[in-house]
């Protein structure tokens, strides 16, 4: 033995010891001897608790029609502890299997991790109310069935796929971070279902059974007295015009691309298409997970939200915004004319243009899309004395696009947007060394290729920013949440950092464009729409063809940018598009004289096979 | 067998070694118990659960007797080396462990899981040991307080990382240790302090004192009283200073008595918590007074106890609602039972407590208990083992269970207290105290005293690691104690 100061303490801790365990059995000895109402408890307390999962908000269009809505699906539950002795053979015909079947499930069941024999185990799910109306009343005869009543997404119109998004049964992850969630459940995957999951998905409710010693339910626990009733999911009225969007899936059959449309005043998207497309209701149900993998496999991507997530160089769309920022820096006037001589010539650089009168004036150069005319605003925008630097130049240029809604996500509320790109500085100085180059370096810019990337609702941002004579409101899908407020973001006034008088040029040159310009072909008679032609440069094949609209001119209703992808130049496929687009929306119908326009693009097959 | 060996078993605590058997074979039994299958059941099933711990418990003898065979020497020469592999091993574990359940601390080799975390415990006792019978240590040196902590939470951090709360918490106990050796009571007294004020602070933290009063909570009402009380006992125990203790006693009962007759019978809405408040302030200016009267600094310390207390109170109820994440603060609330959420943690308590409460005096009979085979707790033969053996065995069961470990727990410190070196005393508390903290823990989360922590009770709970790492932990102490005669340090 040790001898030590601290010698009694030992006693002490024996005596914490000694204390803690008296007072365990003194609470034993209350629990088990003294209190008889645990006895009691036990004797009628074996609950089995069922989950009532409440229906989920139904999605409407800006104009009231229903477009998602739910639908019953049973899920068989099998008690293997309870399912003893009744009659296999029985059982599997009521559902249509064979008796291998049923001992093969059973045999899945009983392997998974977590497997009891006394709670319910999944058997067979999904059915639908056709498949289980006829077997309902038989299934009640045996022991040790339950059901479990889900509801499923059905859909009434068979468009939006991407926009709406789709639940699915829920992650390991999504269980981790919400205590809501237990294993089975469904939730939003991605769109809408996903970005509005806890509006949507309302609260569960629970329905508390009472069992006998041996297991058997022997009716509801205190007469239902704890029961709790499912609250229902809140009902969504989403921006969209379905038959817009329906419309604008036709058109870009047969073609890969985008259409975005937004409502200027209010940032409301009325269409979002992204083609190829397909049927919402491929993933629903049982048949989920085949036509998950097989959309996932198909060269042509249909799972790829192409006006959030595909980033394009905006090409020749993008000189409405260089017009706004080299005005509001003082570089050009609405009366500043530059020469083109067949483009853009600098030493040995040159950017070509096609055949016009030279020289333009602003007005003329967006009417025309003049590629020098732009070549040199930019280039004696960076390099002007009036910023210390380059650098300062092309920042400044910068903020003034940031502030136009590029190179950022606008903050949708559809998931997965990607934010576009514009260079800063810092990735000329890298690359060139500190201030060792000069607007010639990035000419391409200034025309909306090179490095500058925008997604199609960007552009279609644009076109409405300029509707709006300077400033936007996020894009978002959702118009009303009824019992709920939509996101204050959707609210907030956007202002860009140009003047608001310097955008009335820009208007009148876009209208010019439809008048006499690039987008003569694809006018409206009856609307004054104003419109900018498009190409963007792709390395890998055929240009895409990109057009931003909005209309009418004044008191704009809708903004629009359309791509078609590997299709050419802007005014061939896009404009068309977002012409018939505008027109459905403003008119409701095409007339006689562009039957035929519409016609050639709903027939025309710009795939390859 | 040569002579050393057979001194060894010779010198072997037969009372430690009968205590043992007997709690893991009444563990088994409740095991059996609780994975028994009214229809399919056989005994020598491998591929039932207690089929697969009769092979632990096998594994468990050839562990304990090549513990008793090996040299003694090696674990004071290899408890530095021991620690660091543990350490690394944890770490590793941290990062190559699949998710189980949102834990990480689960290391897969084919057919075989193990916790590194179960067995690093012993490592650390080892180390805590070793450093603490080192030459030169003292608890006066801050230098040597730092590293003796470190060797504490190191491994307790990388295992809250794992996710594994329950099992990092049980490295508090060894502070038990560290109050044998010679640090304050105070620390102790303050830990404890600590965990109630957090608690109560949460489980009360809305709860108004009196139901029409909005604005002030019965929380921090609570905390302000048990502070004064534990002042005024501190008063009491260190100075004998009668007149202070009987002063505040009467300022704080005259004070509550007129504030109930004025709120109950003139119907004034006063606030409660201002009167706590008086009682407090006054109680500290009285102890700073005293501290400069008398110039004994113990007034000043017991004075910032209790400011420090209300503050505590008030920073763990904010850090609590703004800095937690939801889901969080739901699974404290759940655990705190504020939160019915019957299908989890209180659910599993609710039911344990029935199963338990039905046992009665003597048990429904060995394999006779209902409500633990018909129940949906998950941990029905790990963590709740506990039901088991209250269902079907009984108040007598139960109160066995609880000696039986009582009678280990203090054959462990009559055995630390024997041993002639001090490294074999410092870690026969370790063993003590750790097998203390997991079975009132886990007792205690039965019978609805302590929160829901998870961690199983000692040779009782199904499962390899568990079992092995407290085999281990054990068998090592009795390997030590045997040659307790023989071997002298410094
Ligand atoms: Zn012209
Ligand atoms: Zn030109």
């Amino acid at each position: 033995m040790i001898n030590d100061s601290n010698d009694n303490r030992r006693y002490t801790i024996s005596l914490i010891m000694v204390a803690v365990c008296l007072i365990y059995i003194i609470r034993l000895f209350s629990i088990q001897i003294v209190d008889k109402s645990y006895l009691e408890q036990s004797q009628n307390n074996a609950y089995l608790r069922k989950v009532i999962y409440p229906s989920r908000g139904l999605l409407t269009d800006r104009n009231g029609r229903l477009i998602v809505f739910n639908k019953s699906a049973y899920d068989i539950m099998i008690v293997p502890r309870e399912a003893r002795g009744f009659d296999t053979l029985a059982f599997a015909n009521t559902l249509g299997i064979t008796k291998a079947d049923f001992i093969k499930r059973m045999g899945i069941i009983k392997r998974k991790s977590g497997y009891s024999p006394y709670v319910p185990q999944l058997f067979m799910s999904q059915l639908s109310d056709e498949e289980y109306g006829p077997v309902s009343e038989k299934l009640y005869k045996f022991n040790g069935i339950y059901v479990q009543k889900r509801t499923l997404r059905e859909y009434n119109y068979h468009n939006a796929a991407l926009a709406l998004g789709s639940i699915g049964e829920v992650s390991k992850k999504q269980i981790e971070a919400d205590d809501f969630y237990q294993q089975g459940d469904y939730a939003g995957q991605n769109g809408i279902e996903l970005t509005y999951e806890k509006v949507l998905r309302g609260e569960k409710g629970e329905e508390i059974l009472l069992r006998d010693s041996r297991g058997r339910v022997k009716g509801k626990y205190e007469d239902g007295k704890y029961d709790k009733k499912p609250v229902p999911g809140k009902d969504i009225e989403l921006s969209l015009d379905i038959e817009l969007q329906k419309y604008g899936e036709e058109l870009m059959n047969g073609k890969i691309g985008s259409i975005a449309a937004i409502e200027p005043s209010t940032g409301e998207i009325l269409a979002l298409v992204s083609s190829p497309t397909y049927d919402p209701s491929m993933l629903v149900g049982r048949k989920r997970s085949a036509n998950f993998a097989a959309l996932s496999k198909d060269p042509l991507k249909p799972l790829f939200d192409r006006p959030m997530m595909a980033q394009y160089p905006p090409g020749s769309t993008f000189k409405t915004a260089q017009a706004l920022v080299l005005q509001q820096e003082g570089i050009i006037t609405p009366n500043t004319a530059y020469g083109c001589q067949h483009g853009f010539h600098a030493g040995a650089l040159s950017v070509g243009c096609h055949g016009h009168e030279s020289p333009l004036n602003l007005k003329h150069s967006i009417q025309h899309s003049c590629n020098a005319y732009y070549c040199c605003g930019f280039r004696s925008m960076i390099d002007n004395r009036k910023y210390k630097n380059v650098s300062e130049a092309i920042d400044v240029w910068k903020n003034h696009m940031v502030s136009l809604g590029f190179g950022y996500k606008l903050g949708a509320d559809v998931p997965n947007e990607k934010r576009g790109y514009i260079p800063n500085s810092s990735v000329y100085n890298k690359v060139y060394g500190e201030n060792r180059w000069k607007g010639l370096t990035i000419i391409s810019l200034s025309i909306g290729q090179g490095e500058v990337l925008a997604t199609p609702l960007q552009i279609a941002n644009l076109g409405a920013t300029i509707a709006n004579r300077g400033y936007f409101y996020t894009p978002h899908l959702v118009k009303k949440i009824f019992g709920g407020e939509i996101d204050s973001s959707f609210i907030t006034r956007h202002n860009s950092t140009i003047d608001p008088k310097y955008y009335e040029i820009v208007v009148e040159g876009m209208e010019l464009v439809m008048i006499s310009g690039t987008g003569y072909y694809s006018r409206i008679d009856s609307i004054a729409v104003c419109g900018k032609t498009g190409t963007a440069e792709n390395p890998h094949g055929k240009d895409h063809s990109i057009f931003m609209a909005f209309a009418p001119k004044d008191d704009p209703k809708i903004a629009i940018s359309v791509v078609v992808e590997n299709s050419g130049f802007g005014a061939t496929w896009a404009a068309p598009i977002a012409t018939l687009m505008i027109e459905k929306y403003l008119k409701g119908e095409i007339p006689k004289r562009r039957k035929h326009i519409e016609q050639r693009l709903l027939d025309a097959n710009l795939i390859k096979e | 067998m040569d002579r050393r060996n057979e001194n060894i078993l010779n010198n072997i605590d037969i009372w430690t070694i009968g205590l043992y058997i007997a709690l893991v074979i009444f563990g088994w039994v409740s095991i059996y118990g609780a994975s028994y299958n009214f229809d399919d059941s056989d005994f020598w099933d491998f591929s039932q659960r207690f089929g697969k711990q009769l092979v632990w418990i096998g594994c468990s003898v050839v562990i304990a007797a090549v513990l008793l065979m090996l040299d003694v020497k090696i674990y004071t020469t290899l408890a530095y080396v021991i620690y660091g592999f543990f350490i690394i091993l944890l770490i590793v574990t941290l990062l190559v462990a699949p998710d189980t359940r949102g834990s990480h601390s689960w290391l897969v080799m084919g057919p075989i899981s193990l916790q590194p975390a179960e067995f690093a415990k012993t490592a650390t006792c080892l180390c805590l040991a070793k450093y603490m019978s080192s030459y030169g240590f003292t608890m006066k040196n801050i230098r040597q307080m730092v590293v003796m902590c470190l060797i504490i939470f190191v491994p307790m951090l990388i295992i809250v990382a794992q996710n594994e709360t329950g099992s990092a918490l049980a490295y508090l106990a060894l502070f038990l240790v560290l109050y044998r050796q010679g640090m304050t009571g105070i620390v102790l007294l303050l830990g404890v302090c600590a965990a109630v004020f957090f608690v109560v602070s949460i489980r009360f933290g809305a709860t108004p004192i009196v139901d029409s009063i909005p604005g002030e909570t019965l929380g921090m009402f609570a905390i302000m009283i048990m502070a004064v009380v534990i002042a005024l006992s501190m008063v009491y125990f260190y100075y004998k200073d009668k007149t202070l203790v009987k002063t505040i006693s009467i300022l704080g009962v005259s004070l509550f008595a007129v504030g109930i007759i004025v709120y109950n019978y003139l119907d004034v809405k006063i606030k409660f918590s201002y009167l706590a408040y008086i009682v407090v302030g006054s109680l500290i200016l009285y102890l700073l007074s005293q501290a400069i009267r008398q110039r004994k600094w113990g007034y000043f310390l017991i004075s910032i106890f209790v400011a420090g207390s209300i503050g505590f109170g008030q920073v763990s109820d904010y850090a609590f609602n703004k800095i937690l994440q939801p889901h969080q603060q739901t699974r404290i609330k759940v655990t705190l039972g504020m939160e019915n959420d019957l299908k989890k943690s209180g659910y599993n308590v609710n039911q344990s407590m029935i199963a338990i409460g039905s046992g009665r005096l003597t048990g429904k009979g060995f394999l006779q208990g209902t409500q633990t085979k018909l129940k949906y707790v998950p941990e029905q033969d790990t963590d709740f083992i506990f039901c088991t053996v209250g269902e079907e065995h009984g108040f007598i069961g139960t109160t066995a269970v609880v000696v039986g470990f009582l009678a280990l727990m203090l054959r462990l410190i009559s055995l630390a207290e024997r041993q002639r070196s001090l490294f074999s005393r410092i870690y026969g508390y370790c063993v003590a105290s750790i097998i203390f903290f997991h079975v009132a823990i886990n007792i205690g989360m039965v019978i609805g005293l302590t929160p829901v922590i998870g961690i199983p009770l000692p040779f009782f709970s199904y499962g390899g690691s568990s079992l092995w790492s407290f085999t281990i932990l054990l068998f090592i102490f009795l390997r030590l104690d045997a040659s307790r005669k023989e071997y002298m340090m410094e």
